[in-house]
């Protein structure tokens, strides 16, 4: 791995009421896409607004390419905020020429527009596009200064599926030009799909750090059994496996496959409904914040 | 219907008592406006009319006018400085109450006409002397006065509330992810307001010249330079009030309570001539109140660069002053 390009040390963020972050440490290598996964309230968007500079952590520090952060970080980062405005009445050219201006280098307004694919609504105001075009203009302000690093916080939340996989597909674009992304998400799909390396953050902390498939290597066995809740009952809560509940559907993770089913079955577990499959991100989140992700 | 009227009737009272600065503010605006009201038209009856009296000192028994109900008489020692004040209407009447009695009157003052009966009521041999100079009207002394308050609603309301829904909307706290600081920021409204302004000020000055005409004795050129002062002025004004807060209740208010003490004291419609000392060196604290001196004195004397320096000077002062202070207190984002 190359050398950070951002390093996050001891942050920690407290409001009067409550601690948002609570001593919060990793470093992001250049050149990756990097996950910051959670539930609502683990502090994570709390944790990349600090990182965006926009925020200043209560303590700890975040430091760019070795440097706390300063204008070199603001002219070399592009942002893309979980909610933004832009102004009504500008078009979408209007509005990448704005931001444009507000940076020293940077890519040409027209080539912005090609590579988010906005040609055709570049004329058209902003109050104008539809969700999934306005996340693409958004997108694209972030791009206007040909940065460095890229935050997306939830990008493709509240988009249609079809508007969400477009999405998914720029971002690749992005991805493959080298660019260092931080992606917070609820999407374990968008999660898998992108990020080469992830942080999961629970009360403010991190409980797992690592490539995806590795955490999914450490934390679980070969495959899991699913489950309706209703279709475990109590007596079966006794038997000798490593059992995940959820508010839905309860998971068994096991090496055995063979000996988990006769278990099962001597417990009177009806297994009619019962689904076989390897894990993924959705069930290690669960087995370390014992939350369903979008809880 | 009720209930759901009952729910929202509740709701909305929450939301209003727990933001503060609202709060606080609607509690203790109605008791500043009733002191200020009390301080600025308490008293006896305000007088009707403002005559001036050639004399160091105003003796009662001098004359039968001078026991006059709802008329105000106000000492004059020079005479030429009295006579210019009638002819800008900051004067009904001038009198000379030493025989032979004479007087002065702006034949285009209504109030000056009535002035006048209610003198030769009390002295019917007073003799009416020409007035030197141009007599100028109503309208005259009053366009200065209508173009400022323009200028003031717009400064004041137009940046304020924009910046005030670039804050809500989160554009602010996007932008704020750019290397754009906040002093750039603030300085790109306020030149975009005053672009907007000096438009639409010169768009008001032609065309009210076109339709009634009035009276333009200085360099347009200064003009100009008195409107860009005090816009930069009022606009940087009304962006220390946005620079801040989220509340559009707390910041409308806060704004109406700049505009209406100026609006009553700056001079747009009437002359603070003749009111307590104190009431004119604190009307001086406006930008408004220098910006219409400034304004009259090029439009109705012809007044140099000389002559309305200081106010020019503090309309500057007070603009970067304001600007400083709201790039000092700015927040992008919603605390």
């Amino acid at each position: 791995m190359s050398a950070p390009l951002l390093e996050v040390s001891d942050l920690v963020k407290q409001y009067p009421a409550t601690t948002a972050v609570a001593g919060v440490s990793f470093a992001v290598p250049e050149g990756i896409c990097f996950g910051l996964l959670g539930p609502n309230g683990a502090g994570k968007t709390t944790t990349v607004e600090i990182m965006e500079g926009i925020l200043p952590p209560t303590a700890g520090q975040v430091r760019y390419r070795g440097e706390p952060l300063g204008t070199r970080f603001r002219e070399e980062a592009g942002i893309l905020f979980q909610k933004t405005a832009l102004q009504d009445f500008l078009t979408v050219r209007q509005s990448l020429a704005l931001f444009r201006g507000l940076y020293q280098r940077g890519l040409e307004v027209e080539d912005v527009i090609r590579l988010c694919a906005l040609e055709k609504l570049a004329n058209r105001e902003s109050r104008k596009l539809s969700g999934g075009q306005q996340q693409r203009l958004l997108l694209a302000i972030a791009l206007v200064n040909d940065p460095a690093v890229l935050f997306l916080d939830e990008p493709t939340t509240g988009l249609d599926p079809q508007a969400r996989r477009s999405f998914w597909d720029l971002v690749q674009s992005i991805k493959a030009r080298r660019k260092t992304i931080i992606l917070t998400t609820h999407y374990m799909e968008e999660a898998e799909l992108l990020c080469d390396d992830i942080a999961i953050m629970d009360r403010g902390r991190l409980v797992a750090r690592g490539a995806p498939r590795q955490l999914l290597h450490e934390h679980f066995a070969a495959v899991l059994l699913e489950l309706p809740r209703q279709d475990f009952p109590a007596q079966a809560r006794e038997l000798p496996l490593t059992v995940i509940e959820g508010t839905e559907r309860v998971e068994i993770s096991t090496h055995d496959l063979d000996g988990t089913l006769r278990l099962l079955l001597q417990a009177q577990v009806p297994l009619a409904r019962l689904r076989i499959r390897p894990a993924n991100l959705e069930d290690l989140f669960l087995e370390l914040t014992g939350k369903e992700l979008r809880a | 219907m009720m209930r759901r009227l009952l729910a929202v009737l509740h709701a909305r009272n929450l939301e209003f008592l727990r933001d503060r600065g609202t709060l606080l503010f609607t509690l203790l605006l109605p008791v500043m406006v009733v002191i200020g009201m009390g301080f600025v038209f308490g008293g006896p009856q305000r007088p009707l009319f403002k005559v001036g009296v050639l004399a160091e000192r105003i003796e009662p028994g001098t004359s039968s006018f001078l026991r006059e109900r709802y008329v105000q008489f106000v000492p004059e020692a020079r005479a030429e400085q009295a006579e210019s004040r009638l002819a800008h209407q900051q004067l009904d009447l001038l009198v000379d109450l030493h025989p032979p009695v004479r007087y002065w009157v702006n034949s285009d003052s209504p109030k000056g006409y009535i002035a006048e009966r209610l003198l030769l009521a009390a002295e019917p041999a007073a003799r009416r002397e020409a007035v030197r100079g141009a007599a100028l009207r109503y309208v005259d002394w009053l366009f200065p006065g209508i173009l400022g308050m323009n200028m003031m609603f717009s400064c004041l309301f137009g940046v304020g509330y924009v910046v005030l829904r670039y804050r809500k909307s989160g554009f602010l706290k996007r932008l704020h992810a750019t290397p754009l600081s906040a002093f750039e920021f603030l300085s790109a409204q306020v030149l975009s307001r005053l672009l907007l302004i000096l438009v639409v000020t010169t768009i008001l000055y032609l065309g009210i010249g076109a339709i009634i005409g009035f009276h333009s004795a200085g360099s347009p050129s200064l003009l100009v330079l008195v409107a860009v002062l005090s816009a930069l002025s009022m606009i940087a004004l009304g962006l220390t009030i946005a620079a801040r807060f989220s509340s559009e209740e707390l910041v409308g208010g806060l704004l109406n309570l700049l505009t209406w003490p100026m609006m009553l004291l700056s001079g747009i419609w009437f002359s603070l001539e003749g009111s307590p000392r104190w009431v004119q060196w604190g009307a001086h604290v406006f930008p408004l109140t220098h910006a219409l001196d400034a304004a009259r004195a090029v439009m109705l004397d012809g007044a140099g660069l000389r002559q309305i320096g200081p106010n020019l000077l503090y309309l500057a002062a007070t603009a970067l002053a304001f600007l400083a202070f709201g790039a000092w207190s700015f927040r992008w984002r919603i605390d």
